[in-house]
């Protein structure tokens, strides 16, 4: 194709998806349209899985029976986001095991949020309310998204989003209508994840090169800025009515605006995790790896077994 | 307490522990899809023990409820056999543990679903289809792994080698489990070891595995009388009632 030809046809890629139309696995589509949804959807799937071990930190531990079970489950769930992930980037031409050999050596990334320590049970509370709650933002813009399969996997995946994002407040809300005891370890998770669910964001508008692009492609429809602001006007009135503190003195309801203002995110922090130095990187990762090494045996052998029984069916057929 | 109530103690000790042992792998499994199969089992066996907790309250009749009763007793006072207790070693361990014992769990719930005691009819049927799915999944990778590569087949043989001494326990009937079969309550121990032999060596022959010749059984869970690793999972499942004793979660 030449240069004037390629223009052409990203000119009408540009209008196709400006036109609210859909780009199928299939259809034409700019090589970097495609990079970016790789990297963006295996970015995503690897969340789901790294995002499942500060979770299941506290399987063991949950206070009661019927936590235990709804906690369990949702892990589970996460670990099926990640499969619907990897397929999704599958369509595109990806390789799940490539995508994984990236993620296990650190060269591809996941969202940072993971990289922070469970270490009360308020946290898996937190997790479901912010964390959750701040992904949903992001999700439900995405399931408008320009491409298909990422489209349609977002609208499954939010739909157990909301569900987990209500079992999380449901967990803060019974912790800070309990005993002393229980309402400071709610504050506490509180005061640890507010900051970090709102980098989950990603940094500001004018320091996000690649957003614009984005939007242009309608892979985003919403900047950063606007969706933290939109997490922050919901998640604000759910924090008094449990009667928690949000941990921002600068928070302050803005009638003209008609939105919350809010203080000055510490972006260092957000770079320095990014960079690998949160308190669990090392720890996730780690953790990646030993089950990844630790079931080599087991792939190798189901793969041995199902060649064997592929063998066989061919002897008896032709036998037959 | 009476009899029954530590049968269904029993039942639920021993789903509850095995679940707390398969959660364990909930996030570090060989693959992803394996690892939401086991999660699956580790969700229907928690899910059972709270259908045989809440039974065992209403029987114990005192203002118990499920909680109290998985997260306030000590060691000495659970019933589980000391198969679900073992550590989950490899993932092949893991799965022959399972095996011996979902085939156990298979044949009894089986019998179990005509219980004369309503109640644990029906759970016992509401549980069934789950516990076939267990086993069926069980039975499936022990074929695959001793059928799979060489390290695969020494790596499984080795697991049944070393769990098999657990295996008697399952069948060694006591005063409760003959009082029991007495009542129509549960089935007799020694048809459901009929049955689970047959089922073992016909899969352990499939997957070209040997089965173990040594006859010696370790015996004692059923009675509270349990090897040093229950304590340490009990300080887990139990560490938030301990530490915030009497709180609603």
């Amino acid at each position: 194709m030449s240069k004037e030809e390629m223009l052409d046809m990203e000119a009408r890629f540009e209008r196709y998806v400006a036109a609210e139309n859909k780009v199928e696995p299939k259809d034409w589509m700019p090589e970097k349209y495609r990079k970016t949804l790789i990297r963006q959807i295996s970015q995503h799937a690897h969340s789901e899985v790294v995002g499942m071990l500060p979770e299941a930190n506290w399987i063991t531990r949950a206070p009661s029976l019927r936590r235990k079970v709804a906690l369990l489950a949702k892990v589970q769930d996460e670990a099926g986001h990640g499969l619907y992930l990897y397929s999704a980037a599958e369509t595109m031409g990806a390789d799940r095991q490539d995508l994984i050999e990236d993620l296990l050596s650190g060269k591809a990334k996941y969202s940072s949020i993971f990289n922070y320590p469970t270490p009360t049970w308020a946290d898996i509370g937190a997790i479901g309310w912010l964390v959750d709650g701040a992904a949903i933002a992001n999700q439900v813009m995405l399931c408008r998204t320009s491409y298909g399969p990422y489209a349609r996997a977002m609208v499954r995946i939010c739909k157990e989003e909301s569900f987990h994002q209500r079992q999380g407040y449901e967990i803060m809300m019974a912790l800070a209508a309990g005993t002393p005891a229980q309402k400071k370890m709610a504050q506490d998770a509180l005061n640890r994840w507010w900051w970090p669910s709102l980098m989950m964001f990603g940094p500001t508008d004018e320091n996000s090169p690649n957003s614009a692009l984005s939007m242009k492609w309608r892979i985003k429809r919403k900047s950063n800025d606007e969706l933290r602001q939109e997490f922050i006007d919901k998640t604000v009135p759910q924090a008094e009515f449990i009667g928690l503190t949000v941990p921002d003195p600068d928070l302050k309801w803005n009638e003209e605006r008609g939105h919350y203002d809010f203080g000055e995110i510490d972006w260092q922090e957000f770079y320095d995790v990014i960079a690998g130095n949160g308190k669990c990187n090392k720890q996730r990762l780690h953790a990646r790896n030993v089950a990844h090494d630790n079931g080599r045996w087991v792939r190798e052998a189901a793969n041995a077994y199902a060649e064997k029984q592929a063998k066989r069916r061919k002897e008896e057929s032709s036998a037959a | 307490m009476e009899a029954k109530e530590k049968y269904v103690l029993r039942l639920a000790d021993n789903a509850l522990i095995l679940g707390q042992r398969l959660g364990e792998w909930c996030g570090h499994g060989p693959i992803l899809e394996q690892d939401i199969a086991l999660t699956n089992v580790a969700l229907d066996l928690i899910g059972q023990s709270r259908m045989l907790y809440q039974y065992a309250a209403e029987l114990k009749n005192d203002g118990s409820t499920e909680d109290d009763i998985a997260m306030k007793r000590d060691v000495f006072d659970f019933y589980n056999v000391l198969m679900v207790e073992q550590e989950n070693g490899d993932w092949g361990k893991t799965i022959v543990r399972q095996f011996f014992y979902d085939t156990y769990n298979y044949f009894l719930y089986e019998a179990l679903c005509t219980s004369t005691d309503q109640r644990l009819g029906e759970i016992a049927r509401k549980s069934f289809k789950e516990i076939a799915y267990h086993a069926q999944f069980s039975a499936e990778w022990v074929i695959r792994f001793g059928d799979g590569t060489s390290e695969s087949h020494e790596r499984v043989q080795a697991a049944v080698d070393d769990l098999w001494e657990f295996t008697g326990e399952m069948f060694t009937p006591d005063e409760i489990d003959l009082a029991m079969t007495e009542a129509g309550i549960a089935p007799d121990l020694n048809q459901i070891a009929a049955q689970w032999k047959r089922k073992v060596t016909q899969i352990l022959d499939i997957a070209t595995l040997k089965m173990p010749e040594s006859s010696f059984m370790q015996k004692g869970g059923k009675v509270g009388e349990h090897s040093e690793y229950l304590g340490f999972i009990l300080a887990e499942l139990q560490f938030m009632q301990r530490a915030y004793p009497g709180m609603q979660w």
